[in-house]
């Protein structure tokens, strides 16, 4: 890894570990008295490693000149590692909670184990720690196929690839010792925030660095997805985070905004988060891995174009279907109601182009799981599409709304289209980043897409059930004009649903473990003794592939 | 690269550009697309010109139905206080006796207590009402600070311990912690306390002297609260410890944890939080339970 940088490259990555380490210092110096300080701490050990890592390979050879004429995979290829690693720990601590809210004595007693901070180490393990980095992987990977370009340097790709990680690291043991800033999706706080402002900088300059040396006259839709991402994260980011520490010295800062202003920006964010993290991004991904693992060409162009910019435009306005009834001003809720409607159309315009390339290519769906990850991926995506823009309408929002339902519907998105859709195309990358004809065990992949459909059908379906039936307890008036029910009896009904979704997500789990051992068996090269599927092959250098070239690559 | 070509698979063709062998077909967009666009839109305007939609200035545009989303909860909550009225005002003017001489409104007791007791006092007097421990069961007919129906609903209006200027006030001394009795006197008045609803505690002679100390050591120490026969006194909240009832518990350990360290239990006034009405149905709620056991 360290080998892959010039010279110029590993003295510029000693000066930023220093300068990392001794801003840990000073965190932990300062942040004596705080928790601050144990973060100060973690810094100053990622900065160690990181030194350790450069110094051990700071005397290697320079690397080969030839390398130019090749795509720079290291990045890619560790971010996949890093986000299979985050998978399961995400999976494994929602999986955790989920029994916790079947049984909430299994806390020990301690404050770490509790919900309240379990719980956002799991969103984020999930959401930023798996999701972040199989973008970020995958991102690099499609740039440069679909630019013909190399990554411009070797150096900023592993900036951010592992500067995103230190804030995760951040991010997720900070909830454990009681760090956060409550705001959902954004429990950060502001030392962590300032650091993924940097990061996230560097990640936009080394996409559009990439961009403008492209050898391709025309920017591929997964390009314009994947920016999407990067430009408007960066936006989200920033605004919602605005906020003023208490000192220097101190973890806790104060949020910028205050009363329905603060749920406002929140949940801006939040909804942003969900369309530009966990849709724009993973869209991006859709756009290369569905149409080359098929062989076929992208249904269709124009259709690329209408859904892009709908969900773009429309998205923006959503978020404020979060606070139906509640302080916001009605007519906001209005606005978020009604793009929430439209935006319906371009989301099932992208779902039916993804669906629709597959036509020639449903006969690979039927025999390739890996394949098939993706296909499924667009129908959840479709699914959940059309749930949320049904449970944005505010009579349905005000049955939904603080119901299992909303978690059903995040659990539609997050387990059937973005982990469907990143392990298809992790599936789909392995073999050609590590040279390997084929994953180590097809029959695996099968095995972990079954589990992992069952998983998501399961717990989506146990949610369903609990949130209607929640819903409905809440609302239902007796003769007297009373409540029906009181709120321990809505829990009580709820408990055989808790224990089903905690059996889906340990589906969901077991097939991401399955997947794990069958990507680090493909890793390693041990040859499997299973027949082997022909595989797609994609180019290694950025080479110009003869016009004309029977490119569709049929497979049979 | 722009050299078109026909999809031999769908007939169309593609747009002539590729990405590392990806192409795209330049299908048009299917119709029902536009058609969907145009319908959630015109469905948008509409709605927008029905009901406050889009801000100028300082103000918005409130549509033409004036709904308002603020107006519509106050006066959904009239019309409910007024669909409730029919009885809840004969609960708020009645006493307790009338009431439970009144087969209906002891029906909306009956109705409503469950909810009340659910949302507000089961955390910790369990939803059985059976209690927990340092929380009364208020199934039985020990009560700390009366059972009448209007001791109870006293009790639930100022609280024990409580902020309110009203509240019950009690507290168990810690005997051993503060030195107002050796370990000795302790160990023999809990003999002598658990025997009051053991009767069959004296098994040997040495348990037998210990009782007969401790009824002197209770004398002297306990019988101004607990009264000289142990039976409590709820003008002071002192329990009564000749029943099988215990807040705490009632094994050897557990006696001498709550002689030698007090116990001063708590509970919130609900008088800002519950209304009259409430308050009386939660009380009749409890009454009727102990009743029907």
């Amino acid at each position: 890894m360290i080998g892959q940088l010039t010279k110029g490259e590993r003295q510029l990555a000693l000066v930023i570990l220093i300068f990392l380490g001794l801003v840990g210092l000073a965190m932990a110096a300062g942040g004596r008295h705080d928790p601050l300080g144990a973060h100060g701490a973690l810094v100053i050990v990622c900065a160690l490693a990181g030194l350790m890592a450069v110094i051990a390979a700071y005397f290697d050879p320079e690397p080969d000149p030839e390398r130019l004429d090749r795509y720079y995979d290291d990045p890619s290829k560790i971010g996949i590692v890093i986000a299979m690693i985050w998978v399961v720990v995400g999976l494994f601590v929602g999986d955790w909670v989920a029994w916790l809210l079947v049984n909430p004595d299994l806390t020990f007693d301690a404050g770490w184990a509790s919900f309240g901070r379990l719980r956002p180490v799991h969103t984020t393990s999930v959401i930023f720690g798996f999701g972040g980095n199989a973008l970020i992987a995958t991102s690099f990977y499609v740039m440069q196929r679909t630019s013909r370009a190399r990554l411009p340097d070797q150096l900023s790709p592993l900036f951010v690839l592992f500067g995103y990680n230190v804030f995760c690291l951040l991010a997720v043991s900070g909830y454990l010792i009681g760090v956060t800033q409550s705001k959902e999706y954004a429990e950060p706080e502001w030392y962590a925030d300032i650091w993924l402002v940097i990061v996230w900088v560097t990640y936009l300059v080394l996409y559009l660095r990439t961009l403008a040396r492209r050898k391709e006259p025309h920017i591929y839709v997964a390009n314009w997805y994947y920016l999407a991402f990067i430009v408007v994260v960066a936006m989200l980011h920033i605004v919602n985070n605005l906020a003023v520490p208490v000192s220097l010295g101190h973890a806790k800062s104060y949020s910028l905004f205050a009363g329905v202003q603060d749920a406002m920006t929140e949940w801006w964010y939040g909804h942003n988060a969900v369309a530009f993290f966990l849709t724009a991004g993973f869209l991006g991904m859709m756009y290369y891995y569905l149409p080359v693992r098929a062989g076929r060409p992208i249904f269709s162009y124009r259709l690329s174009i209408i859904s892009f910019w709908g969900i773009t435009f429309f998205y923006m306005w959503a978020g404020s279907h979060h606070l139906h009834y509640t302080a916001l001003p009605q007519w906001v809720q209005t606005l978020g109601m009604t793009f929430s409607l439209m935006l319906l159309v371009p989301s099932w315009a992208s779902a039916t182009n993804a669906l629709l390339t597959l036509n020639g290519a449903w006969h690979k769906v039927r025999d390739d799981a890996t394949l098939r990850f993706m296909m499924v991926a667009a129908v959840f995506y479709g699914l959940t599409t059309f749930e949320g823009s049904f449970m944005a309408i505010r009579p349905v929002n005000s049955l939904s709304h603080y119901t299992d339902w909303t978690i059903g519907h995040v659990h539609a998105g997050a387990l059937g289209w973005v982990a469907m859709i990143t392990f298809g195309s992790i599936y789909a990358s392995v073999p050609w980043l590590w040279k390997r004809e084929s994953m180590y065990s097809p029959r695996l992949v099968e095995a972990h897409f079954w589990l992992a459909l069952t998983g998501t059908i399961v717990y989506v379906m146990a949610m369903w059930n609990s949130g209607i039936v929640q819903g409905l307890m809440w609302r239902t008036y007796d003769d007297s004009g009373t409540l029906a029910y009181s709120f321990l009896d809505t829990v009580i009904a709820m408990h055989p649903y808790y224990i089903a979704r905690a059996v889906g997500g340990l589906l969901f789990l077991i097939g991401a473990l399955i997947g794990c051992y069958n990507i680090w068996m493909t890793i390693r090269g041990v040859p499997s003794a299973a027949p082997r599927v022909a595989t797609d092959t994609a180019a290694e250098s950025p080479v110009a592939v003869p016009a004309g070239a029977a490119a569709f690559r049929s497979g049979e | 690269m722009s050299v078109e070509e026909r999809d031999p698979h769908t007939g169309y063709l593609t747009t002539g550009h590729e990405w590392n062998g990806i192409k795209e077909l330049n299908t048009p967009v299917p119709r029902a697309v536009y058609f969907f666009l145009i319908a959630t839109a015109l469905f948008s305007l509409g709605y927008w010109i029905l009901m406050p939609a889009w801000p100028f200035g300082s103000g918005y545009t409130k549509g033409v139905l004036g709904i308002d989303q603020r107006q519509i909860v106050s006066q959904s909550i009239v019309e409910a206080a007024r669909d409730r009225a029919t009885w809840t005002t004969r609960i708020q003017q009645a006493s307790f006796a009338d009431i439970q001489a009144d087969p209906a409104l002891m029906m909306v007791v009956r109705e409503t207590g469950p909810r009340l007791f659910g949302d507000n006092c089961a955390a910790c007097h369990g939803a059985d009402a059976r209690g927990n421990k340092g929380f009364p069961n208020l199934t039985t007919n020990s009560w700390l600070w009366g059972g009448s129906p209007e001791a109870i609903a006293e009790t639930i209006r100022v609280g024990i311990n409580s902020a309110h200027p009203d509240s019950r006030v009690s507290q168990m001394l810690a005997f051993g912690r503060d030195g107002m009795l050796q370990r000795p006197d302790i160990e023999n008045v809990v003999a002598y306390v658990r025997s009051l609803s053991h009767a069959d505690l004296a098994t040997d002679k040495t348990v037998a002297d210990r009782i007969a100390a401790g009824n002197t050591v209770f004398a002297n120490n306990c019988a101004s609260c607990h009264g000289p026969d142990g039976k409590g006194d709820p003008s002071v909240g002192a329990p009564n410890l000749t029943d099988a009832f215990w807040i705490y518990g009632g094994d050897e350990q557990t006696v001498f944890d709550t002689v030698w360290g007090g116990r001063q239990g708590h509970m919130p006034t609900w008088e800002d939080r519950l209304s009259e009405v409430d308050r009386k149905i939660l009380t009749l709620y409890l009454v009727d339970q102990r009743m029907a056991q």
